[in-house]
């Protein structure tokens, strides 16, 4: 038996306390990944937050240095690896500003749908991710079910499940494949009920309430001053939303609800995320009724390869300009250039300084991840141990891209 | 969306006479800016009530090795109640200290930690200068573009490159 009163009493024979420093990670399993914060607790009580990043630190950008702009986009997949289509979009929008090029319409219908699709995922994940670190394991496991079903309409479109790299500079890498729109159709179809049942499961249970209400609670104008964006901050009552008010690509021909709600506790981001996701799927209906016929490409050989490869395996002009493109990459004019737009955690700029070279002199990402998880100190101030594990869940951060 | 009005609000006296220059680059307005006048430009661009630049978006860092000034902090604002964007610049050399935004912007906190992790630039006035990715006690400034792709050559990475007599890298 250990003695539990070990600093004593005081003169009033009241037991004396002193406050504790609890290490949370980087192995833990509600912490999403390598992320570590010391907590200083004063009994169960919160009184100061520390975390602990770069575990997963790669080097993104100082790789992204020495790689020409096409070797670029399968970096950025692996930032926030759960929405790979949304990340490519951000950075070849970012490329294409300084290029001063635009992607045929039917791509940018192609990569909007993707980045939807990518949303629901992302925020699929979160959805029973969440619940799992409160207790619930049953919302992870459907979830799971439907999260398969954009893997596979990903895979039939990309050849890959996770990392797609499907952007290119200046479009996509090749048209749909046959077959595509009936199954998209499908899954839109079935998410829609889906998402009811969700909602059914854990929105209005009473444990989750009681877990998540009135949580790690930020006021709009505060969450705006540590630069949440994405649903942490529209789950402040925060209207903005940059598919709607700068939009990018063809976001202003689709007509979309922006989901706002008022508390900015742990419970609204989470409500937040689950009306996104039905508002995903009518943006994914638009795009399939909407898209046009044409190319998925510009027609601008230097900076985009041919499409099919019969005349580059026929002709030997054709083969050395296909082996100089992919070898050493294309000059991009001098400038600078910001792009960011909605992922699904918030804002997803990238930065761009080219210096007129086939690679950028340098790229900055700003990861929204990144960003969201700073404010894990102010919300977290003044909650109980168990508390935290809802609001890291609630601030949705994928480390890989926190760690960049 | 057309910057004219923006850049018509920055071309008033107050602005002026704070920023070294304006200038419309890909899209984006950009605002240079001396070290000494930063603090009291972002201050006013955030509490003007025509601008209202209340969120910040990013900072970065940036090496223009082997030019001088060498070093350059990038600042990207947004104004959600105008939809306004707009980069401030500030070029430092090697040894000159810009000071913080966090009493402007709490989000730059994490930011400046980053940069100065990652380049060495020295926040005057940061409540909390650590490193961030890296670990304390790392050598070097592994964004600078005299730091090695490999790093250095130690016990944990025999890929590195050798560490030559006099190497600014610390």
């Amino acid at each position: 038996m250990t003695d539990i009163n070990l600093l004593g009493t005081n003169e009033a024979g009241q037991k004396l306390t002193k406050e504790l420093l609890l290490n949370l990670g980087p192995q833990h399993p509600s912490t999403h990944g390598v992320l570590r914060v010391m907590l200083e607790l004063d009994g169960e009580e919160i009184r100061g937050v520390d975390t602990v990043i770069g575990y997963l630190h790669r080097g993104t950008e100082k790789l992204a240095e020495n790689f020409t702009y096409t070797q670029i986009i399968p970096l950025t997949d692996r930032l926030d690896y759960l929405c790979a289509p949304s990340n490519n979009l951000a950075y070849v929008l970012a490329v294409e500003r300084l290029l001063e090029i635009k992607a045929p319409e039917r791509a940018q219908y192609i990569r909007v749908m993707m980045a939807e699709m990518a949303r629901i995922s992302g925020h699929l994940l979160i959805s029973g991710a969440l619940p799992l670190d409160l207790g619930a394991m049953t919302t992870l496991l459907y979830v799971m079910r439907e999260r398969e079903m954009i893997m596979d309409l990903m895979e039939m479109i990309t050849g890959a499940r996770m990392h797609t790299s499907f952007c290119r500079v200046g479009g996509v890498r090749e048209d749909l494949p046959d077959g595509f729109e009936p199954r998209c159709r499908e899954f839109c179809h079935v998410m829609k009920q889906r998402v009811d049942d969700y909602e059914r499961l854990i929105t209005e249970n009473r444990i989750f309430l009681k877990r998540t209400r009135d949580i790690g609670k930020i006021s709009g104008e505060q969450a705006i001053d540590w630069g949440l964006s994405g649903p942490c901050l529209r789950a402040s009552g925060v209207s903005w939303d940059m598919r709607r008010d700068n939009p990018y690509e063809i976001y202003d021909r689709l007509s979309f609800e922006v989901i706002v709600r008022e508390n900015g506790d742990c419970y609204d981001r989470w409500k937040c995320r689950m009306d996104e996701m039905r508002e995903s799927v009518k943006l994914i209906e638009q795009c399939l009724d909407q898209m046009p016929q044409g190319p998925v490409a510009v027609a601008m050989p230097d900076i985009a390869f041919p499409l099919n490869k019969i005349t580059v395996k026929s002709s030997m002009e054709a083969m050395i300009h296909h082996f100089e493109v992919s070898a050493y990459g294309f000059p991009v004019p001098k400038g600078e250039a910001y792009v960011s737009i909605e992922a699904p955690k918030g804002e997803l700029g990238f930065y761009i300084i080219s210096d007129g070279s086939p690679k950028p002199l340098r790229m900055k990402v700003r990861a929204p991840s990144f960003v969201n998880l700073q404010a894990l100190a102010v919300l977290a101030r003044g909650c109980y141990l168990a508390d935290v594990i809802a609001i890291i869940g609630s601030l949705d951060p994928v480390i890989a891209e926190v760690d960049k | 969306m057309s910057n004219q009005p923006l850049l018509e609000l920055l071309q008033r006296e107050s602005i002026q006479q704070r920023c070294e220059s304006v200038y419309e680059t890909f899209g984006m307005l950009t605002l240079t800016v001396s070290k000494e006048n930063l603090l009291a430009l972002c201050r006013l661009l955030k509490h003007d009530s025509a601008l209202q630049f209340n969120f910040l978006s990013d900072i970065c860092g940036v090496d223009h090795y082997p030019q001088t000034p060498r070093f350059e902090t990038v600042y990207h604002l947004y104004s959600i109640p105008f939809k306004y964007r707009l980069r401030i610049k500030c070029r430092l050399e090697l040894d000159e200290s810009p000071p913080s935004v966090v009493p402007v912007w709490q989000t730059a906190n994490w930011h400046e930690r980053e940069a100065y992790d990652m380049y060495g630039i020295v926040f005057v006035g940061h409540p909390d200068l650590r490193r961030i990715y890296m670990w304390e006690g790392y050598d070097g400034y592994p964004m600078r573009k005299d730091y090695p792709l490999r790093g250095y050559a130690d016990h944990y990475n025999p890929f590195g490159e050798a560490r030559s007599q006099g190497a600014e890298g610390a």
